[in-house]
Formats: C-alpha cells, structure tokens, sequence
C-alpha cells in the first residue's frame, strides 16, 4: 500500500543505506587495523577514496564494449535495490510487495552476471580468471543464501521479507536451533558472497590471488568508484539482512517517525557490532587455498539444509 | 683437499675462505665439469670477459664449490670466434648465465648434439642483436633504435590449456619479472620466468672504479642483501691485497652480517603471512623487523647497514655501550618470535596454505644446484659459514638449520631457526668481540691479481670475483647472486600446484631481480 509515510520512510531507508555504507566499510577496515595492532586508518577514508575516484578520468582499454562501461551503472542500481528492499528501519516499505526474499537473491546474482561479463570483456587473463572464480563461488553461495532465507520464510510463513522481519520481530526471546544453524550458514555465505578472508581478500595486491578484486582491475574513474559504493552497499545490505533475519529486536513498525527514530540508533549499535564481528573472523582466520571453498560453501548449504529439518523436527 | 684428482695446475688464492684458481684450455673444461659434478660439487658463478686489449681474447670464468672450498677456473676463448661447450649439460644451472653471457658479450656455446637454449636473456631488444655492451670496444652512447622483442615462450598445449602473462609490472611494489603460466583451469602445468629488466651495467660500471670506489657499489647490487655483498666484496679486494682484516672488524661484520638475516627474514615471514591472508603476521613481523633496522640505524649509521663494511674493515667501531643494546635487542626479540612462530604453527588455516606447498625435492634441488635456505629446507645441509666456514664463524660453531619437506612449511621453519640461530650468534658475537682496531689501511694490488669473495648471504651464497687493474683500479669483477640457480627451483617448486598459490611460493623463495639481472 502506497502511502506518503511508507514512500518516506522508503526514501529515508534508501539514502542512508547509500550514504552510510561507506561508513560501514570504513569501520570494519578501522576494525580489522586495531584488531592487528596498527593504528587504523581515519574513519572516512572510503568516502575520500570515492570523491577522489569520482575526480579522476576514467580510462577505458581500446577494446572496451558498452557493456562494459554501463555495468558499474547496473550494479550500482542492483545494489541500492537491494538495500532498498532490506527492512532496516521500517517493515512497513512499499518497495515490499514487489520483491521478496527469493527476488533479493535474483538481484544480487544479476550484478553477479554482469560483473563477470564485464570482467571478461576486455579479455586480460585476470578479469577472466577472477571471473571464473566468482561464478564457482556464486553458484555455490546462491543456493545456501537461497536455503537460509526459506528457513526463515518457513518460520513466518511468508518470502517477503517484511514480514519475515516482522514476525521475526514479535517473536518471544527465546533460542530457536534452527535460526542458530541458519545464523552460522549465513555468516560463511556473507563472507563470501562478499569477497572477504577466508574465501577472498579484499586488501590484497597479489593478482594471481584475487577473486573479487580481479574483476575491478580494468576499472577506473567513476566507474570503479561506483564498483566500490557498490560493494559497499552489498557488505551494507548483507549486514542488514543478517541484523534483520537474527536480530530483528528494535526495529520500527509501519512508518512512523518516532519509531524510525528509535531503531536508527538501534541499527547503528548492531551494525558497529556485526562490523567488529566481521574484522574479528577476519583477523584471526586465513585465507583459505580456493579449492577449499567448495567445502565451505558446502557446509553453509549443509547447516542451511539443517536449520530448515531442525524447523521441522522441533518448532513445527 | 677439495677438488682431488683434476690434475689441474691449481693456484691456491689468499683469502678467507679456501679457494684456488686455475687455467683451464676450453677442451678441458668437460671432463674437469663432470669430474667435479661427480664429486658433489656444484657451478656456482659463470661469467666472460673481454682482454683483446691485453691480447688475451676472450674469457670464460667459472667458480664451481663444494663444501671444502672454491675453484675458479678461467678458460681461455678465441678473440674471433668466441665458443666454449655448452656447461648445462652438467650443470643445469649454467644455462641463464650462458645466456647472458652471450647478450653481454657475444661469447657462444658451441654447436652440440645436444638442445642448447639460445633465446636471448638480458636482451630485451634494448640492444640490437650484434652489439655486445660488455666488450671493451663497445660504445656506451647506444645509438642503435631499440630492436624489437619477441620472446618465444615454450607453448604448452592440450585441451583446456590456457596461459596467464604476469608482469613485468605489478600491482605491488616489487622488482619486475615476467611470468608466463601454462595452466588447465587452476592448475600449473609450467611456469616460465623471463627475468632481465632490471639490467643496469654493473660489470661495466665497475670497470670505471677504483677499489676503493667499488665497495659502495657493491653494496647497491641487492639492496637487501648489501652486507653479504659488501663483506664478499671486502674480502675479495683482502685476498687481492694478500691482507687479512683485524680480528675486531671481521667480528663487526659478522654481526652485520646476522642483523642482516634477521631482519630479512622476518620481514618475509611476516609477508608470507600475509600472502597467506593472515596480515597480522604481517603487522607483528614488520613491527620487530622496524625494531631492528632502527638499532641498526642508530648503532650503525644506517637502516639496512649499507656502506658499514668496507675493504680493510668496517667504516666505524660500535661501544660496549651499543653492543650491549644490540645483545639487549636479541633477549627481546627472542620470546616474541617465538610466541609468533607458535601462532604459525598453530593456526590451521596457514598452515593448510603452507604445506605441501609448492614442494622442491630433494634431488630436484641437487640437480639445479639450488643453494642458501632454499636448499636447507630441501634437506640439504649446505652453509658457507659452516663449510668450509670462514672467520669468524669458525668459532662460533654455526648451528644449520634444515627441513626435509620441502614446501613453503619447510622454508618457514627453516627461517624461523635461522632467526634464532642468529639471536644466538649476535650475543656470542657481543660477548666474545676482540678489542683492537676497526679498520686497516690496504695496499695497492699488482695489476691482474685475482681476489675472491664468498659470503653465505641470507638468501643463499654470494660469490664477488674481481681482477685488479692498474694503481687500485678494477680491471673487471663479477658479482654472483644466488638467486640465478635458485630462480630455476621456482619453476620446478609451482608445477602441480594451483595458480593462487604461487605467490605464497613464489614469497618463500623471495629472490632477487636486481641482484642477478646486474
């Protein structure tokens, strides 16, 4: 139902969500330094680095197709939808009758596809050989993700994500097994569906190394600004779903203000939270040789298909 | 005695370490290369040189070693039509340097039944092919337009194959090299380095110096070995002078010599760490590298120590006072890297990245004559300070560290023992350091008098071979880094292994462009 409130409260979602990812990845870097014993980097600095590629010219290779020049767009727009259609502040969201859960998935696998097609097509051996890696990664991340969500969709009865969220939200404090398993599935997808340590390294120089960085090597300017606010807002949007999913507690129902107002500063302590979780996982693994990523994923889609039977065996 | 049965006439060198020089006639050179390939002994330094001004022709230099000492042989080449056997047949790791020999100054293999490799390898076209920059007659304005490059990689073919060109210029900060890996989905099925572009005339260079002037570009060849460089630079100017250096500054110089290891090998653990995903390592190994580079600023004048060992001794003494912070700095450095070494050990995800990685066998190593850490994590148990040893090292009874596997764990633990090996080295250094002078004034050599240097650097043994000129002059010198045998090993250590392990291997090694590329 479109009402004035809900396409506010809709817009007011959207733009902190643009505007606050940055932040967000700032924290995990700031995070991720103390946690080595270095002094960390300003909490700004993604914002600098985004005006600063925005400055630049971008340089596009000789050979470079126009579908390589409009996928930073695509991916950007995929990206912000998908946060958009995130409940973070507000259940009540008009952009909800429209996408769902399983839509969210289809979303992030379209920015999926056209970041590899762009990657391959200027057709040096890194963009390929990243390419080809985040397609394993993909197909072994989608149907976990996809896992996770059914179980919370089996809970609530519904694949729309409000109200998952919402019926999430009302629940009574209590340890549910299959949310705990479904917690841990999503945490081992998260870090891979978002290029992080163990599956992938964000910080690394080593090319030979690099799945989601490989495919960003050829880009520059405003187009690789927008490659990075994108995969910012994807960390931001995954966050969000994991906070929205298994700790929906806090969060505003059916578009009023003084709500909204309570659960911005409710968000802003589990997305610090979940930010020092992430560094903290981050600093204290490895990464691990790419092979072994098939296991990993493999095993959030095992605890994902186990979370949905420990629904049925226990809560049902 | 080394080198039984050649019946060379061999000229014993003065000099720190046993060594002998020999005149060798080019039909010589076979059965002298299989008689001491079959007595253990390895080829270490292959160089030519250009004496038609002397009527001498051309020359071919080999130094081949073994654990009892150096033999440097020089044969005797054609001025007009330059050509020696191919070495490569018995040892393999003649044939980059034959190469290079042949870029600089023309000087050919001969033809022989057997696959002789004749792809340029410091050429990048830079030069055209009938300009030899190292001959004495070659003109060092270079007017000639750059030719053009085309290097013919060894093609790998088969369903599915594909190659990935890396470098020469990378995303890090490092030296250039090209890398061309032949791969089936992730897995390299070879890997063929080009190396080169780091070439800078350094033989040239130091034909145009004095001795004196030398040693600081000595210590420029390879900036993170310049002590092992320095020292073997030192020592070869010593043994041309027939001098030997007061007691205190070859102490000195070991003590250079260790902080040097340490500091390198530190730095590449934490950098392995850090290539493994883990870049804490990396921020607590920098950390204590910082440490000691610091000290050695303040005790030495300088970060890295270049210029602290010149010919005669070392460029200035160290205090009690200071020796005491140095001794004080290996009691505080010891439990940390051993705290550290236990976090590597115990954290499964490493060490998943570390072993059975980019395994070199033992008998791999023997045949490309790989040497330094390399060799000891392979099993080998080679180390110049211990054989045939040099002074001070003789006695301080050098403990060698060795692995058997092989694999990137093996060369991590045997850089973590040679960390403290050389913490326990710098204090008995500190207590036993003699009292006495520093440094001592060398005379004028004779002209042509040969001197040889042979220091076991941190990343392997580093050769420096020099001629003297007239009135302290440099006649010719070649200085040899043990990266161009143990470059090789890289090829053979990723074969088999998955193309984002390589830089994990690749660290592990960590060799020098710019020390082998001169």
């Amino acid at each position: 139902m479109l009402t004035i409130a809900g396409i506010a409260a809709q817009l007011t979602e959207l733009m902190l969500a643009v505007l606050l990812a940055p932040l967000f990845t700032g924290w995990v870097n700031m995070c991720r330094a103390w946690m080595q014993n270095k002094s960390a980097p300003p909490l700004l600095t993604p914002y600098r680095v985004l005006l600063k590629l925005f400055n630049k010219e971008p340089v596009l290779a000789q050979n470079a197709s126009p579908l390589f020049r409009i996928t930073p767009y695509i991916i950007f727009g995929c990206m912000c939808l998908a946060a958009a259609i995130v409940p973070t502040l507000d259940i009540n969201l008009p952009f909800n009758a429209a996408a769902d859960a399983i839509a969210l998935v289809g979303l992030f696998a379209l920015a999926r596809v056209f970041m590899s097609l762009a990657a391959m097509d200027i057709g040096t051996a890194f963009g390929t050989l990243g390419a080809r890696r985040e397609m394993m990664i993909g197909f072994l991340a989608e149907p976990a993700l996809l896992m996770v969500l059914f179980t919370a969709s089996l809970i609530s009865g519904s694949t729309s994500l409000s109200s998952i969220v919402g019926q999430l939200g009302r629940m009574e404090l209590m340890i549910y097994p299959s949310l705990a398993f479904a917690g841990v599935a999503f945490t081992m997808v998260s870090l891979a569906e978002n290029a992080r340590i163990p599956v992938d390294n964000p910080a690394t120089h080593l090319e030979l190394t690099m799945i989601h960085e490989a495919m960003l090597l050829e880009y520059s300017g405003r187009h690789l600004a927008l490659m990075e606010w994108a995969a910012s807002l994807k960390l931001f949007a995954y966050s969000c779903i994991g906070i929205a999913l298994f700790v929906p507690f806090g969060i505003a129902d059916g578009g009023n203000w003084l709500g909204i107002l309570i659960s911005l500063p409710v968000l802003a302590v589990k997305l610090a939270a979940g930010g020092f979780l992430l560094a903290l996982i981050e600093s204290v693994s490895a990464k691990m040789r790419i092979f072994r990523a098939p296991e990993f994923l493999g095993t959030a889609f095992l605890l994902a298909v186990l979370a949905m039977l420990i629904h049925f065996l226990l809560e049902s | 005695m080394a080198f039984e049965g050649l019946q060379l006439p061999m000229l014993p060198l003065h000099g720190a370490s046993p060594a002998w020089h020999a005149r060798v006639e080019t039909a010589q050179l076979p059965q002298v290369c299989r008689a001491v390939r079959d007595q253990g002994g390895r080829l270490t330094a292959l160089w030519g040189a250009d004496n038609r001004d002397q009527a001498g022709g051309f020359s071919l230099h080999l130094i081949l070693a073994n654990g009892d000492g150096a033999l440097w042989l020089t044969c005797r080449l054609d001025a007009r039509n330059p050509a020696y056997p191919d070495l490569s047949q018995w040892f393999s790791s003649a044939d980059r340097q034959q190469r290079a020999i042949h870029d600089l100054l023309g000087i050919q293999v001969e033809h022989s039944t057997a696959f002789v490799d004749r792809r340029p390898w410091l050429s990048h076209g830079a030069w055209s092919g009938s300009e030899f920059p190292l001959r004495r007659d070659a003109s060092l304005e270079n007017t000639s337009p750059p030719g053009t490059d085309n290097y013919a990689f060894v093609p790998v073919e088969g369903e599915g194959v594909h190659e990935i060109p890396v470098g020469p210029v990378h995303a890090g900060i490092i030296e250039p090299g090209h890398f061309r890996f032949s791969v089936v989905g992730e897995k390299v099925l070879r890997l063929e380095e080009r190396l080169g572009y780091t070439h800078k005339g350094i033989a040239k260079r130091f034909s145009a110096l004095t001795l004196k002037e030398g040693a600081r570009l000595a210590g420029r060849i390879s900036g993170d070995s310049t002590v092992a460089y320095a020292w073997a630079y030192a020592m070869a100017v010593e043994a041309m002078t027939g001098t030997t250096p007061p007691p205190r500054a070859l102490w000195l110089r070991a003590l250079y010599l260790e902080r040097e290891r340490i500091a390198n090998h530190l730095g590449d653990l934490g950098a392995l760490g850090n290539d493994g995903g883990l870049a804490f390592g990396l921020a607590q190994f920098m950390r204590l590298k910082e440490d000691v580079l610091r000290l050695n600023a303040r005790v030495a004048g300088h970060r890295y120590l270049m210029d602290a060992i010149v010919p005669g001794g070392v460029m200035r003494d160290i205090d009690r006072a200071a020796l005491d912070q140095l001794a004080a700095q290996c009691d505080a450095l010891e439990p940390e890297v051993r705290t550290l070494r236990e976090i590597y050990d115990d954290h499964a995800g490493l060490q998943d990245r570390f072993m059975t990685c980019g395994i070199l066998t033992a008998a791999t190593a023997r045949r490309l004559g790989v040497v330094g850490f390399a060799a000891r994590a392979s099993g080998e148990a080679m180390d110049a300070r211990r054989s045939p040893g040099l002074a001070p090292y003789d006695l301080l009874d050098v403990r060698v560290s060795t692995a058997r596997s092989g694999d990137v764990a093996g060369r991590v633990a045997v850089r973590f023992g040679e960390v403290f090996e050389s913490l326990r080295l710098i204090r008995a250094i500190v207590e036993r350091i003699a009292p006495g002078r520093e440094c001592m004034e060398l005379p004028v050599p004779p002209a042509g008098a040969p001197g040889l240097g042979w220091i076991e650097g941190w990343r392997g043994e580093i050769f420096v071979a020099l001629e003297a000129g007239e009135n302290g002059r440099i006649r010719q010198a070649h200085a040899h880094d043990p990266s161009w045998q143990n470059w090789p090993a890289l090829e053979h250590a990723v074969i088999g292994n998955i193309v984002p392990d390589f830089p994990v291997i690749n660290k592990s090694f960590n060799l020098s462009y710019s020390g082998q590329d001169l």
